[in-house]
C-alpha cells in the first residue's frame, strides 16, 4: 500500500476554491480517495453539499470527469456510464490507455435514504464501481435535518429538543451491514481520521472487479456544532468509543482494522458535539445509557464475526 | 426495398431497436410496454445485437442510467408506459436540459388512479413540457418509421434533444399489423454513426456535467434549451423528407386526410386516426365535406402549419385522449385553439375527451362528432365547449 509522501505527490483532482465549509470532512475524504488510484476516475455525485459547493457555474473544482444529475440516483447514473464504457470498449470505439474507474458519491441522505433503492440495484447488478457514502449523519445541505443515519438522541432541525422529545427517537440504520448483505466483493467502514485506513480501503475498493462500497464517517463542523479545527480529532473518538468501528468485509470475510487500546465510554464521542449537548442534562442520562448499550452490543457482534487486522501497521 | 412483415406494436419497437443496435439500453418492464424489453433481451441472448442492457430496478433509475450512458457518448434507448413515465418525470427534465439524444418509446397508458393498464395519453401529455420532442404514431408502420427518424432528429447537432415516440397501449402495442421494414444495412446507412459530443469518457477533455446554476445563468441556459427545441422543427421536417426519399414514406408535422377542401375537421393523435379515416370515407361518399388532421409532432408544437391548415374551416373538433384537470379542455385542444387565435379568420372549435383508461372509440362516436360539427355550423352556437365521448354520466 502507498506511502503518505507518494500519495501527497499525486495529482489533485478536487482542487481548492470550492465553497465547502472550513473543516468539512467531504473534501478531505474525496481528495484522499482519489489519490489512491492512478487510473482516470469518472464520478457521479448525488445532490448534496459536495455537489453544490464544488460546481457553481461557471466554475468546477473537479479535474476529473464528473456529473451530477439528481439526488437519489448517483448509483444508477454510474451504472449507465459504466455500461456505456463497456459497450464502447467492446465495439472498439474507445481505446483508453488505462482502464477508467467509476465512482459514485452520495451523502447519507442520498445513500441511506432517498438513494437506497438506486444503490441496491446498482450493487446487485454488479457494475464495476466504487460507491462512497460521505456520512455526516444528517441532511446538512438543507441545514441539518435528520436522516436514517442520524444517531439516537441527536439534535437536528426535524428532531429538535423540546419539553417532550429530546432529539431523534430512533437508532441509526446500519447501512454497512445492508451492503454486506448484497454479497459484493468489498464493503468497508472508514473515516478521514485515519488516513491510512481510508486510503488502503479506497485502493482495495478500486482494485476489485465489481462493486465496492465505502461508508465514510465525514465530519460536519457546522451541524455537529464543533470547532472547525477539531473535526478529525472528534472523528477519532468515534473509533475509540467503537461508535464507528473501522472494519472491512472482503468477499464475505470480516476484518476489524482498528481496536482501541482502551475502549472509551460513549460520552467521550458525544461530549464535544453541540448536537448531543442536551443528553448531558440529568433527566436525559438514560439516553446516553441506551447509546452505550447499543454500541456495546454491536461491537460485540462485530467481534464475533471478524478477525483483527490492523490497518495502521 | 423493404419487406412486408406482421408484428405487434411492441415487436415493432423492438425490431427498430434491433436494427439501431444501440450501445446501451436501460429499462424497467411495465405493462403494456413489457414485451419491448423481453424481445430485446432475447435478441441479446441470441447474439443478434451486442447492446449493453442495464436492467434497472425502477424507471427512475432506468432513465438515470440512460442519462449516464448518454453522457458517455453513445446511442441510448429506453421504453416505458404510464406510471413508469411518471416515475421518470424528474429525470426527463434533466435529460433534456443536458441536451442528450435519448430515444424513449412510450407505450401510452392511463395514469393511476384509479390504477388502469390501458391506453390513454395522460402519461405523455403529463410530460409535454419537459423539453423532449414528442412524436405520435397511428400504427405499427408509423411506430417503426418514427423510431428510425427519432435517432436522426435527436442526434442532429442543432437539436441534441431526447425524443419520445408514443404509441397507444394495447390498441397498437398488442395488435398485430402488417408493415414494411427496411433492410438492416439500409437502416444503418440512414441513421449513420453516432458522433459523440462532450463525452464524460473522454479523459483528455475533462467535462463537468450538471453544475449548479443560480439566478445568473439558469434562465439563459433554459433559453438555449428552448432554442434547440425550436430548431428541431426544421430538422424534423428535413429528416421526414429524407426518410420519404430513402424509403418511400414521407413525414411532416401532421397528416391531413381529405383535409384540403374540407369544411369540417377532426383533430386526433395516435391510433384513433384510423377510426376517423374510416368514418370520413363514409361521410365523403355521402358528399359531406369533412377531413382529418392527425398530429404527429406534439412537441415542438407546429402551430403555424396547423393554423394554416385549419383557419378556413367552419368548425373543428379536437379529440383529446386525456383530461387536463381544471383546464378549458384537453391539452391538444388548448394548443390548437391557441394556434388559431390570431388568424383573421378562424373556425369554431370544440373539444371531446375520449378513451380514458382504454375506453373504446368507435365509428359511431366519430359520426356523432361530425353531426355535432354540422349542428354548430348551422346554429353558430356551441352548447358544450368540452364534451365526452362514450361516457356513462
Amino acid at each position: 500500500m502507498a506511502k503518505l509522501k507518494d500519495l501527497a505527490l499525486r495529482e489533485e483532482r478536487l482542487i481548492g476554491g470550492h465553497r465547502l465549509c472550513p473543516g468539512c470532512g467531504h473534501s478531505i475524504v474525496i481528495r484522499q480517495i482519489l489519490r489512491t488510484v492512478e487510473n482516470p476516475v469518472v464520478i457521479a455525485n448525488a445532490t448534496g453539499c459536495l455537489e453544490v459547493c464544488t460546481t457553481v457555474f461557471p466554475y468546477s473544482a473537479w479535474k476529473t470527469p464528473w456529473i451530477h444529475s439528481a439526488f437519489e440516483n448517483a448509483a444508477a447514473t454510474v451504472s449507465g456510464i459504466e455500461a456505456m464504457y463497456r459497450a464502447l470498449k467492446r465495439r472498439g470505439k474507445i481505446k483508453p490507455e488505462k482502464e477508467i474507474k467509476f465512482m459514485a458519491i452520495g451523502g447519507d441522505g442520498g445513500t441511506y435514504d432517498i438513494g437506497l433503492q438506486s444503490l441496491s440495484g446498482a450493487m446487485e447488478r454488479g457494475h464495476n464501481m466504487v460507491y462512497v457514502c460521505n456520512d455526516n449523519e444528517a441532511y446538512m445541505n438543507t441545514g441539518g435535518q435528520r436522516s436514517s443515519a442520524t444517531p439516537y438522541g441527536a439534535y437536528t432541525t426535524t428532531t429538535p429538543v423540546g419539553k417532550i422529545k429530546k432529539g431523534k427517537q430512533q437508532f441509526r440504520k446500519d447501512l454497512t451491514q445492508i451492503m454486506v448483505s448484497h454479497n459484493i466483493p468489498y464493503v468497508a467502514q472508514t473515516s478521514p481520521a485515519r488516513w491510512k485506513d481510508l486510503t488502503d480501503k479506497a485502493k482495495k475498493a478500486f482494485d476489485v472487479e465489481g462493486p465496492a462500497f465505502l461508508n465514510v464517517l465525514s465530519v460536519c463542523p457546522t451541524d455537529w456544532k464543533i470547532p472547525t479545527s477539531m473535526g478529525l480529532r472528534i472523528t477519532q473518538l468515534a473509533h475509540d468509543t467503537c461508535f464507528w468501528p473501522l472494519y472491512e468485509v472482503e468477499n464475505g470475510r470480516y476484518k476489524i482494522n482498528y481496536k482501541p487500546k482502551k475502549k472509551l465510554p460513549i460520552e467521550e464521542w458525544l461530549k464535544p458535539q453541540g448536537r448531543f449537548k442536551h443528553l448531558f442534562q440529568p433527566e436525559n442520562r438514560d439516553i446516553i445509557a441506551m447509546l452505550q448499550e447499543d454500541v456495546d452490543r454491536k461491537w460485540e457482534e462485530l467481534n464475533r464475526l471478524a478477525t483483527y487486522e490492523s490497518s495502521t501497521a | 426495398m423493404g419487406k412486408r412483415v406482421v408484428m405487434t406494436g411492441n415487436e415493432t419497437v423492438a425490431e427498430a431497436v434491433r436494427q439501431i443496435n444501440p450501445d446501451v439500453i436501460a429499462a424497467y418492464p411495465i405493462t403494456p410496454s413489457t414485451a419491448v424489453v423481453e424481445y430485446i433481451s432475447q435478441y441479446i441472448a441470441d447474439g443478434l445485437i451486442d447492446t449493453e442492457f442495464v436492467t434497472a430496478e425502477s424507471e427512475h433509475s432506468a432513465l438515470s442510467a440512460c442519462i449516464g450512458a448518454a453522457v458517455g457518448g453513445g446511442r441510448v434507448v429506453n421504453a416505458t408506459s404510464g406510471q413508469g413515465l411518471a416515475l421518470m418525470w424528474e429525470m426527463l427534465y434533466i435529460a433534456s436540459a443536458m441536451r442528450l439524444p435519448i430515444i424513449l418509446a412510450v407505450i401510452n397508458r392511463a395514469l393511476s388512479g384509479p390504477i388502469n393498464i390501458h391506453g390513454d395519453h395522460s402519461d405523455t401529455m403529463g410530460a409535454r413540457d419537459c423539453g423532449w420532442i414528442q412524436l405520435y404514431s397511428e400504427d405499427c408502420q408509423e411506430v417503426y418509421d418514427n423510431i428510425l427518424q427519432a435517432v436522426r432528429i435527436s442526434e442532429h447537432i442543432d437539436v441534441r434533444i431526447p425524443v419520445i415516440v408514443a404509441l397507444d397501449g394495447f390498441i397498437t402495442s398488442h395488435a398485430i399489423e402488417t408493415l414494411e421494414t427496411e433492410g438492416d444495412e439500409d437502416v444503418r446507412r440512414f441513421i449513420g454513426d453516432y458522433i459523440p459530443l462532450n463525452s464524460i469518457l473522454d479523459i483528455k477533455n475533462i467535462v463537468t456535467y450538471g453544475a449548479i446554476d443560480f439566478q445568473d445563468y439558469y434562465f439563459e441556459h433554459k433559453r438555449h434549451q428552448l432554442e434547440g427545441l425550436h430548431k428541431s422543427a426544421e430538422v424534423i421536417k428535413s429528416v421526414g423528407k429524407e426518410f420519404g426519399k430513402t424509403f418511400g414514406r414521407e413525414y411532416g408535422f401532421f397528416e391531413g386526410y381529405r383535409l384540403d377542401d374540407a369544411e369540417y375537421a377532426i383533430v386526433v393523435m395516435n391510433s384513433a386516426g384510423g377510426t376517423v379515416k374510416t368514418v370520413i370515407d363514409d361521410l365523403r361518399d355521402k358528399g359531406r365535406k369533412v377531413g382529418l388532421l392527425k398530429l404527429r409532432i406534439f412537441r415542438p408544437f407546429p402551430a403555424i402549419g396547423i393554423a394554416e391548415a385549419l383557419k378556413t374551416k367552419k368548425v373543428v373538433a379536437v379529440l383529446d385522449r386525456t383530461s387536463s384537470a381544471g383546464a378549458q379542455g384537453g391539452p391538444l385542444f388548448n394548443e390548437i385553439r391557441s394556434a388559431l387565435y390570431n388568424e383573421p379568420t378562424r373556425p369554431k372549435a370544440v373539444n371531446y375527451i375520449y378513451g380514458l383508461g382504454g375506453k373504446d372509440l368507435t365509428a359511431e362516436h366519430i359520426r356523432g362528432v361530425y353531426e355535432a360539427l354540422e349542428r354548430i355550423d348551422k346554429s353558430r352556437k356551441i352548447d358544450r365547449l368540452v364534451d365526452y365521448l362514450n361516457l356513462r354520466e
